[in-house]
């Protein structure tokens, strides 16, 4: 019996090792965001044609956020054509795309909207308080916002065609 | 890319960023900016791996110090500015765990280890001192000068 | 060169080489009962480092499709530091498998008697200097290249690095007690294993990114390779010395408990305790989330607040271990070694205090620096005067004491380096201070009794990158004026412009700027101006502590006992 209690110290090890292990199953980069499920924060800014853009203004619609930045290259620059084109297929159905140009310049952000024909409102976010209102860590980051105003995913790196579908159908389908 | 490409690109990028926005408000009310800086330095910056939002050069993390400094202005305490943050962007965003619930853990198990470490040394030095001290006191009766002399030599020798 | 993950294991691998080869030289004939199995264990380690070589990191392959100007070194790379400061870690990462491999060889053949301990001790302290220098010139690339104006954040792979330095550290004293009174032989070989492993599992941590750090490569197969690996030492090593565990205990006698050797395990107890703090707090993030699924973040305020107790009692230790008796310390012993230097540390505190610092951890931190200092100082002069009194002369007489006596000597001039350290630690935190403004042209700032011109922004076109310089004149009316001029470099290959810092190092005030946004125009410039106190004595303390370690590592001149 005491000859074996020694036999605990390789054996002690191996909670640590295992909890090592389980280290790879994580990804230390992907923080979930404690908003979803919670009222997506109201912000006003100024868009880049001159117009107000504002959450509240389409209160009963579901909103898509997205943060984007000119610097940021591939991610923004595969999903702008991406939320342009599920702007135009959805909007009939109540859907709005929202784009918040953060950390960038006027012209170059002016030069990216150009460059891809953006339909739907964009505004740039000078002081970056919009996207740190959202917990945005960086670029590109989307929030799907529901009929009720409630941020109800997030979605880290470039939207795909799929991604928008999977989110914004559902939410559609809910009553105002 | 070419390489006319690549300079263009990083021409592009210059005149970019030297665009880039310029904070110059001046404070309404003096606030502490030491008080900015202590908050600012428990928080995570996101963008960066394992810096503050003190210490980062990344414009995030400059805006997110202009924040700090205007919700101070604004009135608000060291606990309601942190609380901000940790409402967006969870507790990840803090450095040092709070010191609660099972983020105890992290700052009391030091401490027992400290502890732990010290009783076993006291134990093991009670068990080795018990057997061994009486021959060693028993020493044989020198002179004061010569026991002097005979440590300086033994101390010499380390 | 030692570029990402593939390099740094090729460079693991090499100064595995290095080392197996100098041990082979060495060894080869004065080990003979230890040597065979301590070579099988350095080529079974070197042995994994190829596997990973040749699998799944290989250095050399092709990259697809072939860039136009190479891939691109990370900017931040291009410095002499990151040259340096990875072959001195690595030194000291490998270097350690060395004491482990002797150790698993007195395991393996049972031979625990203390031959081990002899042949590795200049081993260890080779390693543990390196991995010293490796942490400082960390440090040092931090400080002028990173730009966040500090030499230490608490980042995972810096504490991967100072884990292993910390439980070497105790080593490096744990060993003197085995040697001089031939116990601990149980602790010494576990503490070997557990600074081996921890070097394994701080190489783990940086190359398998399962803890986000600045460092951190790549994820993939890798990560499994070396935990497999990991797994595998740690638990052979550990079951090795369960099974000669009746061997290893020691039958341990003490006369007194205030002795040296009591000293030395509280020591360790403060080494080992740090070394554990680490490492739980690195891990922490890890088991949050295991177990509650909550994502935390352990950062400098937690490792500055759990360690600083534990290192003001390491120094405090230092201060006392050197001098105090072996075995017993009479009343007699204690007075004539500590009296004055506590008087001094006593008074010194007074002084500091008179002179208005009202830190207490900075006043702690200095006066328990000057006892040490006292203590150091005290014994030096004794031994210079036993020596003047066999008619030597002065210079001759310090020289061959520190040259007969290096090993005591030396650990004392490592001690000094160390104090020097603390202070420029303890400096830089309470007094440092720093701001951020935004200037116009011609306009100018203060901080801390020094005023900083914004004389007006330049641009240039360097060879691969775009820059940015801003010129700052800083003067604060005694001294001759300062040019400093940070710069912002744009790499077409980086997303986001590199800062690069100008700094004036002082032996007190360093002036450090940063350079923040600017207008286009280049009307007005934002920029963090920081006056950071005492940080070079961190640099010169490493200095000394390298002569301290050199004078260590030399010959002994006395014959073995």
């Amino acid at each position: 019996m005491t000859k074996l209690w020694r036999w605990l110290i390789p054996l002690s090890a191996i909670p640590v090792l295992v909890l090592l292990a389980y280290g790879f199953r994580v990804n230390p980069r992907d923080v979930p965001s404690p908003l979803v499920g919670r009222p997506a924060a109201p912000f006003a800014l100024q868009g880049f044609d001159g117009s107000p853009v504002s959450l509240a203004a389409h209160r009963g619609k579901v909103v898509v956020v997205n943060f984007w930045a000119s610097w940021c290259y591939p991610a923004c620059y595969e999903e702008a054509p991406v939320l342009e084109r599920g702007w135009r297929g959805y909007r009939d159905r109540g859907l709005v795309v929202i784009g918040v140009d953060i950390q960038d310049t006027p012209e170059a952000g002016q030069k990216f909207i150009r460059d891809f024909g953006l339909t739907f409102p964009n505004a740039r976010d000078p002081a970056g308080k919009v996207s740190i209102d959202y917990g945005v860590y960086g670029v590109p980051e989307t929030f799907f916002v529901d009929r009720k105003g409630r941020i109800r995913a997030k979605h880290v790196g470039a939207v795909t065609d799929d991604v928008l579908k999977k989110h914004v159908e559902p939410l559609l389908a809910e009553p105002a | 890319m070419t390489r006319a490409g690549r300079v263009l690109g990083s021409l592009a990028l210059a005149v970019l960023l030297l665009a880039a926005p310029v904070a110059a408000q001046q404070p309404a009310t003096p606030i502490s900016e030491s008080e900015a800086y202590e908050i600012a330095s428990q928080l995570r910056c996101v963008v960066c791996q394992n810096l503050s939002v003190a210490d980062s050069p990344s414009e995030m993390a400059s805006q997110m110090r202009e924040l700090v400094r205007e919700r101070l202005r604004a009135g608000e305490n060291r606990e309601q500015v942190m609380q901000y943050f940790v409402d967006r962007y969870g507790e990840w965003i803090l450095l040092a765990p709070r010191r609660s619930g099972f983020n105890l853990l992290v700052w009391v198990l030091p401490v027992v280890a400290v502890v732990v470490g010290l009783g076993i040394v006291a134990l093991l030095l009670r068990r080795w001192t018990r057997g061994a001290s009486s021959p060693a006191v028993a020493a044989p009766a020198l002179d004061p000068a010569m026991r002097e002399r005979i440590r300086r030599e033994v101390e010499r020798d380390e | 060169m030692w570029g990402a993950l593939e390099g740094s294991i090729v460079l693991w691998a090499w100064m595995l080489s290095l080392y197996t080869l100098l041990l082979i030289l060495r060894h080869r004939e004065n080990a003979r009962d230890l040597y065979p199995w301590a070579l099988s264990v350095m080529l079974g380690v070197l042995s994994f480092f190829v596997l990973v070589m040749t699998l799944p990191a290989p250095p050399f392959e092709r990259l697809t499709p072939i860039p136009a100007n190479g891939r691109g070194l990370n900017p931040l790379l291009e410095d002499t530091g990151m040259i340096t400061h990875p072959v001195a870690l690595y030194l000291g990462f490998t270097g350690f498998t060395v004491p482990f491999a002797f150790a698993m060889a007195a395991l393996a053949t049972g031979r625990l008697s203390d031959a081990w301990i002899a042949t590795t001790r200049r081993w260890t302290i080779v390693a543990w200097y390196f991995l010293s220098l490796g942490l400082l010139i960390g440090g040092w690339w931090s400080y002028h290249v990173l730009g966040w104006g500090g030499y230490w954040a608490w980042d995972p792979v810096e504490n991967a690095a100072f884990m292993p330095w910390l439980t070497g550290t105790a080593f490096l004293h744990s060993v003197m007690i085995q040697e001089r009174r031939r116990m601990l032989k149980l602790w010494n070989v576990g503490l070997v294993v557990m600074t081996f492993a921890l070097t394994l599992f701080g190489t783990f941590l940086t190359r398998s990114g399962v803890i986000a750090s600045v460092h951190a490569f790549t994820q993939g197969t890798i990560g499994v390779f070396f935990l497999s690996f990991l797994a595998l030492v740690v638990l052979l090593a550990l079951a090795l010395l369960a099974f000669r565990w009746d061997d290893l205990r020691g039958q341990g006698s003490l006369d007194s408990v205030i002795s040296r050797e009591s000293t030395f395990l509280l020591n360790n107890v403060m080494l080992v305790a740090a070394a554990f703090t680490v490492f739980f707090g690195t891990v922490f993030p890890l088991v949050s989330e295991a177990l509650r699924g909550v994502k935390v973040s352990v950062g400098a305020p937690f490792f500055n607040q759990v360690n600083v107790p534990l290192f003001l009692a390491l120094i405090f230790l230092m201060g006392v271990g050197p001098l105090i008796a072996w075995r017993r310390a009479s009343v007699d012993n204690l007075k004539r070694n500590f009296l004055w230097p506590v008087l001094i540390g006593i008074v010194s505190a007074a002084v500091f205090f008179a002179l208005g610092i009202r830190s207490t951890l900075a006043v702690l931190t200095f006066a328990l620096t000057m006892f040490v200092a006292a203590t150091v100082a005290l014994d030096l002069v004794r031994a210079t005067r036993a020596r003047l009194r066999m008619q030597e002369r002065l210079i001759p007489a310090v020289g061959g004491l520190l040259l007969r006596h290096n090993r005591r000597y030396g650990g004392f001039l490592v001690h000094v380096g160390i104090l020097v350290i603390a202070v420029g630690v303890t400096g830089s935190h309470a007094w440092s201070v720093q701001t951020e403004t935004t200037l116009k042209t011609g306009e100018t700032a203060t901080l801390a009794g020094y005023s900083f011109r914004f004389d007006g922004l330049r641009a240039s076109e360097e060879s691969n990158h775009f820059k940015v310089t801003g010129a700052f004149t800083v003067t604060n009316g005694t001294t001759r004026a300062v040019t400093l001029l940070p710069a912002k470099k744009f790499y077409p290959q980086e997303q986001s412009p590199i800062a690069y810092v100008d700094y004036r190092l002082g032996l007190v005030d360093d002036l450090y700027l940063v350079l923040g946004d600017f207008a286009r125009d280049g009307s007005q410039a934002t920029v963090k101006m920081q006056v950071n106190r005492l940080v070079s004595w961190i640099w010169i303390g490493g200095l000394i502590l390298t002569l301290g370690a050199a004078l260590a590592i030399l010959p002994d001149r006395k014959p073995a006992r």
